[in-house]
C-alpha cells in the first residue's frame, strides 16, 4: 500500500512534492488504467501519490485581453464549455474519451502524461503554448515544445508541479483539426493533426502545423513553416513536394496495435497537403 | 497505509478507513453493496460503473477513493428515488431500451446528465452523450429512442 497525500492548498502541495517527490494525481484517467490490477484489486501504484485535482489554485480557467490561462487540473469538459476556448482546442478536447472521461481528465494530466498520442498536444503546440512549472524554490516558464523529451518523458523535475497552461488567442483565417482513430468516441489517435493559416491578400502570411502520434513527441517545425510564410498563394503547390519530403523525415511513426507506420506517415502527409492547398482537414 | 476518507454518499456523510488508491467502484460495490454500479471494462470505456461526482458523470473505475475526499458521490440507488428517474424509467420501458440490463444504470445516468443540461437534445446530442456507454444487446437505437421519449415526456422538467 502506497502512502498518499491530500493537500488543501498549492503551497502545501509544493512542500509535499519537494519533500516526497510523490506522483501527482490530477484526474486519474491515465494513472488508474496504467496501474490497474482488475476487479476488487487495488491499482498497483509503485510510489507515493499526491491528489491535486481538487486544489482551487489549479482549477481556474480564465481569459483576459486575449490571454488564455488554464489551471493544470481543469477538466476537458470545462474547457469544452468555456465560451472563449479556441475552436480547435474545443474540438480536440471533445474527441477525447467520452463525457464521463472528459469530466475527470485534465489538460495538465494530458501534458504531463506526455503520450505521443496526447490529443490536446497538437492544438496546444500551434497555439504557441507556454507552461508554468512551480516548486518551493520558484517558478519557470517553458514552451510546450521544450517540455517533452520523449514518450512519457518531460523536463518536469520531481520537486515541481505543472500549475498553468497559457497561450494568446490567435487570429487566423483558416484552421484545421483532424483526429484519425478507429471510432469516434473512446479511441486513441492513430494520427492527430492541427493547423492554422493566415492569408493576407494573395500571400500566405502565417502557418502553423502540428502532428501527434507520429513521433516520440508532438511534431512542429517553425523552420518548415517558414518555407511557406511570405510566399504567394499561387506558389504553394510548387513548394509542396519538397516540403512534404522534409516533413517525412520529421515524422517517425511506429507500428503498434492501433496502426502501422506507413499508414500514419501517408495520412500525415496527405493531411498537410490538403490543408495547405485546400484548407481541408 | 489506511487513511480516513470522508465524503457524501447518496446524501449521507460517511467516513471509512481504507487504502486511498482503491477504486471508487470497488468501495461502492464491496463496502456499500452498491451493486447497481457495475464493472464492465475497468478502463473507462464502457460506462457501466458511472456515478455522479459533485453532480458530474464519471467512470468510478477511474477514480481512486482518496481523490473523492470531501466530495459528493451519487449512485443509481439514490438517483432512482428522484422524479427525473421515474420519467427516464418509464421512457426506457416504453421504448424497449433495456434488454440484459447490465449497461442500464450507466445509460440512465448518462441520459440524465444530458437532459439536465440540454432538455431538447437532437439525435446527435443523444449519441454523443451515451458515446461512453457500451451496450451489447440493443444496438443502441432503442436506447436513443428511450432518451428521445424521456426528453418529450420530461418536458424540460430536469
Amino acid at each position: 500500500m502506497v502512502k498518499t497525500y491530500h493537500p488543501e492548498t498549492l503551497t502545501e502541495a509544493l512542500k509535499i512534492r519537494n519533500e516526497t517527490h510523490a506522483l501527482p494525481y490530477a484526474g486519474g484517467t491515465d494513472l488508474m488504467v496504467r496501474y490497474r490490477q482488475g476487479p476488487g484489486l487495488v491499482p498497483a501504484f509503485d510510489r507515493e501519490v499526491m491528489f491535486i485535482g481538487h486544489l482551487p489554485e489549479l482549477t481556474k480557467l480564465q481569459e483576459k485581453n486575449g490571454e488564455f490561462a488554464i489551471g493544470a487540473c481543469v477538466p476537458y469538459r470545462e474547457i469544452i464549455h468555456h465560451r472563449h476556448t479556441p475552436e480547435i482546442l474545443r474540438k480536440a478536447c471533445s474527441l477525447i474519451g467520452a463525457p464521463a472521461v472528459q469530466n475527470l481528465g485534465t489538460m495538465g494530466g494530458n501534458i504531463c502524461n506526455a503520450s505521443p498520442a496526447g490529443d490536446t498536444l497538437p492544438p496546444l503546440a500551434i497555439l504557441d503554448t507556454h507552461l508554468t512549472l512551480q516548486s518551493v524554490s520558484g517558478e519557470r516558464q517553458v514552451s510546450l515544445l521544450s517540455f517533452f523529451t520523449g514518450p512519457g518523458k518531460t523536463i518536469l523535475r520531481d520537486d515541481e508541479l505543472l500549475i498553468g497552461i497559457h497561450f494568446r488567442l490567435p487570429h487566423f483565417t483558416a484552421e484545421g483539426y483532424r483526429k484519425v482513430g478507429t471510432r469516434k468516441a473512446n479511441a486513441l489517435s492513430k494520427v492527430a493533426f492541427a493547423a492554422f493559416m493566415l492569408k493576407e491578400k494573395d500571400m500566405l502570411a502565417d502557418i502553423r502545423i502540428a502532428l501527434g502520434a507520429v513521433a516520440p513527441t508532438v511534431v512542429r517545425s517553425r523552420e518548415l513553416e517558414n518555407r511557406l510564410i511570405g510566399q504567394p498563394l499561387t506558389d504553394l503547390a510548387n513548394l509542396m513536394p519538397d516540403l512534404l519530403e522534409s516533413y517525412g523525415t520529421l515524422i517517425q511513426p511506429i507500428t503498434d496495435q492501433r496502426s502501422d507506420a506507413n499508414y500514419r506517415k501517408t495520412v500525415s502527409l496527405n493531411l498537410i497537403e490538403n490543408f495547405v492547398l485546400k484548407e481541408e482537414s | 497505509m489506511s487513511q480516513i476518507i470522508s465524503f457524501t454518499l447518496n446524501g449521507e456523510k460517511i467516513s471509512l478507513e481504507t487504502d486511498p488508491m482503491r477504486r471508487l467502484l470497488d468501495v461502492l460495490r464491496d463496502d456499500f453493496s452498491e451493486t447497481g454500479v457495475k464493472e464492465g471494462c475497468g478502463e473507462g470505456e464502457c460506462g457501466a460503473c458511472s456515478v455522479f461526482l459533485n453532480g458530474k458523470l464519471v467512470n468510478s473505475c477511474l477514480v481512486a477513493v482518496g481523490s473523492v475526499h470531501g466530495m459528493n458521490v451519487e449512485t443509481i440507488v439514490h438517483f432512482k428515488t428522484t422524479p427525473a428517474y421515474r420519467v427516464i424509467e418509464q421512457a426506457f420501458g416504453d421504448a424497449g431500451s433495456v434488454q440484459c440490463g447490465f449497461c442500464t444504470p450507466g445509460m440512465v445516468l448518462a441520459a440524465y446528465a444530458l437532459l439536465k443540461d440540454n432538455p431538447n437534445p437532437d439525435e446527435t446530442d443523444i449519441r454523443e452523450a451515451i458515446s461512453g456507454n457500451l451496450c451489447r444487446c440493443t444496438g443502441y437505437n432503442m436506447i436513443v429512442d428511450g432518451i428521445k421519449l424521456a426528453a418529450k415526456q420530461g418536458n424540460g422538467k430536469w
